[in-house]
């Protein structure tokens, strides 16, 4: 737990971070709270840690007229107590289920999402949200959706020269919920399996539009889209439910001393239908 | 007359605390020293294989870099690692242990050189550039796996895998009573290697002062006294020219008893460096090369009777003990043979004990050692047993319980309980519990579909150790079970307790405070504890076992006896008159029937200035206490909890838990509320989710916190105490000792629970932990079976 030496630089601005990420083997310091333990069991080395903290363009958070913006370095605490984000339950409801206080304290939905472990929670949300980033390089800014950010284990499209400064999400508001359900691995925090569900019904109480984002199980988080579209147009009742989150096709699931594939796939079905039922019930209520 | 502050009994909160809290303890880490070095370890990535190479010249390139060791070094200049529980040689197949591996490595995390820097940073960038080329051999890390006859060998040059055979003592009547008995069941349990975790990893500072002759280590030990011994053995240093010293201690349950091989290495690199040189191990480390618990398998038979009396246990035990036996590894085993019986009436019991090495870390005591895996198997026969012939758990216990009127009573095993109301303790855990009412629940529950347990434990374990003569048969004891203490009363009354024991986060420094402040009247504020150094205390054994109280506040008490009827002595001639007609309370002595007081602090001041010099006596108050228990002492308890498992995902909630233990008289129920719930929750951490899993190649899979899962605070509920009062006559306190007692029943209470709320699903058995996946399993495998 001795990490490597390493230098260290906290610029005030995103420019200067850009210009000090064009050293060689320089790693961008969020929150730390994956980062910190990989220096410390040397499993990252690298030679200029550039911290964020300082860069007060990357704090802001707020919520407009549905369209929800949150700074990169904003941490999960901040996202579990946000009076802004009240309308949203799914934001509160899944940063207080990650890690413990100490991690929620100083952990970042930037950092999460831009580490890309295939068990973090920010992932399902961001993906059932239709969320984007933006992403600032030398060349400039650029959005990225979600559907194109998670590329493998623990990467993204975002460039080694570019830094995430914005995380946006827009949650349906008229006639929709959204949930995030999840099965803790006991030592880490982490989803063994982590649901978040949105739904949105039409006027008869039938799902009109449904998006379900997994994390936890297969190597890269992904859209259940075959779930999805086998709910659109129903009444979500209990059986129909159940039937519907049965098999997920997508589901192609990790294997490891905390949780068998097949446990995993298992899981998958059964928070499925826990988040669908959650975001159903707040759609309708 | 002074009213006198009765402490005893009082919720004190702990004198350690406001230092803890604020950050202003000093643990071994924290310690700094002019020209301090810095150690760190180059441990085997296998776990097993010969060594064909250590090459530390790259190491020693790297600028800031001392010095780098490895076997070839030590060779001939100090002695094996210390182990002080050898079995007889007919029973043990003994091994060497050499401080740094000597050309084979048989664990993964055996240290095999160490490198010395100017600080940890370049230590660590150091040792990864010691060269070892290991060839490696087939690991066995399984224990039943290990006793086959073609299973690789952790020996070569031994004939198989068994380190201790101790067999049953034989039982006489036990086949009759199999024979006789209308039922019998079969078990096979495993009961698995979890680890201690202490909040403060071990950590060493060594400190060889050449210009007094003399090492200094300053070590994070339960056991500061045999340190010293071990350390001078195996450095050949004389005992005189160590001193040991606990500082702080951030916990230990029992991992921190052993004497390590690195608590000699670095004493002997700092005699050969001139320089103090300190190491704080990594999580890691920890958790990979310090003791282990646990790591039984154990197999039952028991014979029992329609009406649920249990007649006859014969029992099995496989230890892991590791690859190198640690300091007491392979006796711990031992006290799973002696508490079998537990609580209960059972007439005849036979119990095999089977050490076992493997390619693991050495396994040793931890929180109950021994004796909970012997609760566990008793407890789960007893569930086997209710669950056979359809009957209550509960009233299965009460049937076999120790009835309060055959105290003192004898066990199969030959134990002998001084004191018990077993049937009192379980009455008292019913009525909290509101049993009738939560069994009411469970069945409409149930009728809902849902899976709801009710669990209970009742069991006894033993605790402060004695007479010495009983235990300490190895020929490697440096010490007995009697413990220290010395009481000194400074001129001003004030008085100063150092202690042999060695608390590391019980509360001690309170409760001896509470024992003298009540002793001699005098207010709690001015006692001072003091602990740990060996320079300071006289020799002592320390604290583990549920002892601090039991044997070292006895020894308190002794040293406080004998201040107090020397006091006497010099207050009856002060006071004209003689020794048997003053009595001492309230901090005065009084001529007995008259008005004529003295109060301690005078006495005190008059035993030091001495201006009036009293016959036949020294000058001075002080008095030094060595006590030796004549006997053992047996608390007990009766824990009752309601789960609720989740049927889709296996995930098991507890709800309620309620625990009444009796541990004889509590001095301070603040600090024994404390022992309790750390205990209990501990229990049920073994039982909900800790356990270290080497793959089949001996690599550890939870060397980190991330995956070696501890319990939370959050998933438990508020746990429900209450107490019996039994109290002991075999030490002066009447304490029975309560560290470890929560540990032992909240594991099999919980797990009891768990088969229960399985029950109608026609599951009998699961083994620890109940991970979900596990119990989801179990769900699947009946529902399908159905």
């Amino acid at each position: 737990m001795i990490p490597g030496e390493f230098e260290y630089a906290a610029p005030d601005s995103v420019k200067q971070a850009i210009e000090l990420l064009r050293t060689p083997d320089a790693k961008l310091l969020a929150g730390g709270m994956s980062l910190i333990p990989a220096l410390k069991h040397r499993l990252a080395s690298p030679r200029l840690l550039i911290d964020l903290a300082r860069i007060p363009a990357l704090d802001g958070l707020g919520a407009r007229r549905g369209r929800v913006t949150i700074g990169a370095r904003v941490t999960h605490a901040a996202l579990a107590l946000c009076p802004e984000l009240r309308e949203h339950p799914i934001f509160a409801e899944t940063a207080r289920v990650i890690g413990d206080v100490q991690v929620r304290n100083r952990g970042t939905i930037g950092g999460s999402l831009v580490h890309a472990d295939p068990a973090a929670d920010w992932p399902a949300v961001f993906l059932a949200l239709d969320g984007e980033v933006s992403a600032v390089g030398p060349n400039g800014e650029r959005a990225i959706p979600a559907a194109d950010f998670f590329t493998g284990i623990l990467t993204s499209a975002v460039a080694a020269d570019e830094i995430v400064t914005e995380v946006r999400m827009a949650p349906e508001r008229k006639r929709a919920g959204a949930a995030y359900r999840k099965l803790r691995q006991p030592a880490s925090g982490f989803a063994l399996v982590g649901v978040a569900a949105e739904v949105v019904v039409d006027r008869r109480g039938r799902c009109a539009r449904a998006s379900v984002a997994v994390t936890g199980v297969n190597p890269v988080p992904f859209r259940a889209a075959g779930l999805e579209a086998r709910l659109v147009g129903q009444v979500l009742d209990p059986e129909r439910l159940r039937d519907a989150c049965r098999a997920i096709d997508e589901v192609d699931p990790l294997d490891d001393l905390h949780a068998s594939a097949d446990y995993r796939r298992h899981l998958t079905s059964v928070y499925a239908r826990r988040a669908v039922r959650a975001a159903y019930e707040r759609a309708t209520a | 007359m002074a009213v006198r502050p009765v402490q005893v009994g009082q919720r004190i909160k702990r004198r350690e605390d406001p230092r803890l809290i604020r950050g202003l303890a000093t643990y071994t880490d924290d310690l700094r020293l002019p020209g301090m070095l810095h150690a760190a370890f180059v441990r085997s990535e296998y776990a097993a294989g010969r060594i064909a190479r250590v090459e530390v010249s790259g190491a020693l390139a790297l600028p800031g870099v001392v010095a780098a060791f490895s076997y070839d070094d030590l060779r001939g200049e100090v002695g094996r690692t210390p182990i002080m529980a050898l079995l007889p040689p007919d029973v043990m197949q003994d091994v060497e242990h050499p401080l740094l591996a000597d050309g084979a490595v048989r664990y993964v995390g055996q240290p095999i050189a160490v490198v010395i820097a100017l600080d940890r940073y370049t230590a660590r960038d150091a040792a990864a550039r010691v060269a070892v080329d290991i060839e490696p051999r087939d690991a066995v890390v399984d224990v039943e796996r290990a006793l086959e006859p073609d299973a690789p060998r952790v020996y070569e040059e031994l004939a198989d895998n068994v380190c201790a055979r101790v067999p049953a003592e034989p039982a006489p009547d036990l086949d009759a009573l199999f024979a006789e008995a209308d039922h019998r069941l079969e078990l096979r349990l495993v009961n698995q290697r979890v680890a201690p975790v202490p909040m403060e990893g071990r950590a060493v500072l060594a400190h060889w002062d050449e210009g007094s002759g003399k090492l200094n280590v300053w070590t994070s030990t339960q056991v500061p006294h045999a340190a010293k011994q071990e350390i001078a053995a195996c450095l050949g240093i004389p005992d005189i020219r160590v001193r040991v010293v606990a500082p702080e201690v951030g916990g230990g349950f029992g991992c921190k008893i052993p004497v390590y091989g690195e608590e000699c290495l670095l004493p002997w690199i700092s005699r050969r460096l001139c320089r103090p040189v300190k190491w704080a191990e990594t999580r890691t480390e920890n958790l990979m090369a310090t003791t282990h618990g646990r790591g039984h398998v154990e197999y039952l038979e028991a014979a029992f009777r329609s009406d649920g009396r249990v007649l006859a246990l014969r029992g099995r035990t496989l230890a892991e003990v590791g690859a190198y036996p640690s300091y007491f590894g392979a006796a711990i085993g031992t006290f799973t043979q002696l508490m079998a019986p537990g609580c209960y009436q059972i007439r005849a019991v036979e119990w095999e004990l089977v050490c076992v090495y493997t390619n693991t870390m050495a396994t040793d005591a931890y929180r109950g050692a021994g004796r909970p895996e012997a609760a566990y198997a008793v407890e789960r026969v007893m569930d086997a047993v209710a669950a056979e012939l359809g009957l209550d758990p509960v009233e299965v216990r009460r049937r076999n319980l120790i009835p309060m009127d055959a105290f003192p009573y004898t066990t199969a095993t030959g134990a002998v309980y001084d004191s018990g109301d077993y049937a009192a303790a379980l009455d008292r855990a019913l009525e909290r519990f509101d049993y009738a009412a939560e069994r009411a629940a469970q069945a409409s529950a149930r009728a809902d579909g849902r899976l709801v347990g009710i669990g209970v434990a009742t069991f006894t374990e033993i605790c402060g150790l004695g007479p010495s003569q009983n235990e300490t048969p190895s020929p490697k004891a440096l010490a007995g079970t009697w413990e220290s203490a010395t009481v000194r009363v400074e001129p001003s009354g004030n008085v100063t307790i150092l202690s042999g024991a060695s608390p590391h986060g019980q509360g001690g420094e309170t409760a001896y405070a509470q024992l003298a402040a009540d002793a001699l009247g005098i207010e709690i504020e001015a006692v001072e504890v003091l602990h740990g150094d060996t320079d300071v205390v006289q020799h002592g054994v320390g604290t583990f076992g549920s002892r601090g109280l039991v044997v070292g506040g006895s020894a308190v008490h002794l040293a406080l006896e004998r201040v107090v009827a020397k006091a006497g002595r010099i207050a009856a001639h002060l006071l004209d008159s003689v020794a048997e007609q003053v009595e001492f309370e309230g901090g005065e002595f009084r001529v007995r029937g008259t008005e004529r007081t003295l109060p301690f602090r005078d006495v005190a001041k008059a035993a030091h200035l001495w201006n009036v010099p009293i016959p036949g006596e020294e000058p001075g108050l002080e008095a030094v206490a060595f006590f030796e228990p004549t006997a053992t002492t047996f608390p007990f308890g009766a824990h009752i909890c309601r789960v609720e498992v989740d049927r889709e995902t296996g995930q098991v909630a507890l709800e309620r838990y309620v625990a009444v233990d009796d541990a004889g008289v509590i001095v301070n129920p603040l600090l024994a509320e404390g022992q309790r719930l750390g205990g209990i929750v501990q229990g049920l951490g073994q039982a909900l989710c800790e356990q270290l899993v080497y793959d089949p190649s001996g690599q550890l899979q939870t060397a980190t916190l991330m995956d070696y899962a501890m319990p939370r605070a959050a998933m438990f509920p508020r746990i429900e105490l209450d107490s019996t009062c039994t109290p002991t006559d075999v030490n002066p306190l009447g304490a029975k000792g309560i560290g470890e007692l929560g540990t032992i029943g909240s594991a099999p209470c919980v797990v009891s629970a768990v088969l229960d709320a399985l029950a109608p699903l026609g599951v009998r058995h699961l083994d620890m932990p109940l991970v979900p996946e596990r119990v989801w399993r179990a769900i699947r495998d009946a529902t399908v079976r159905a």
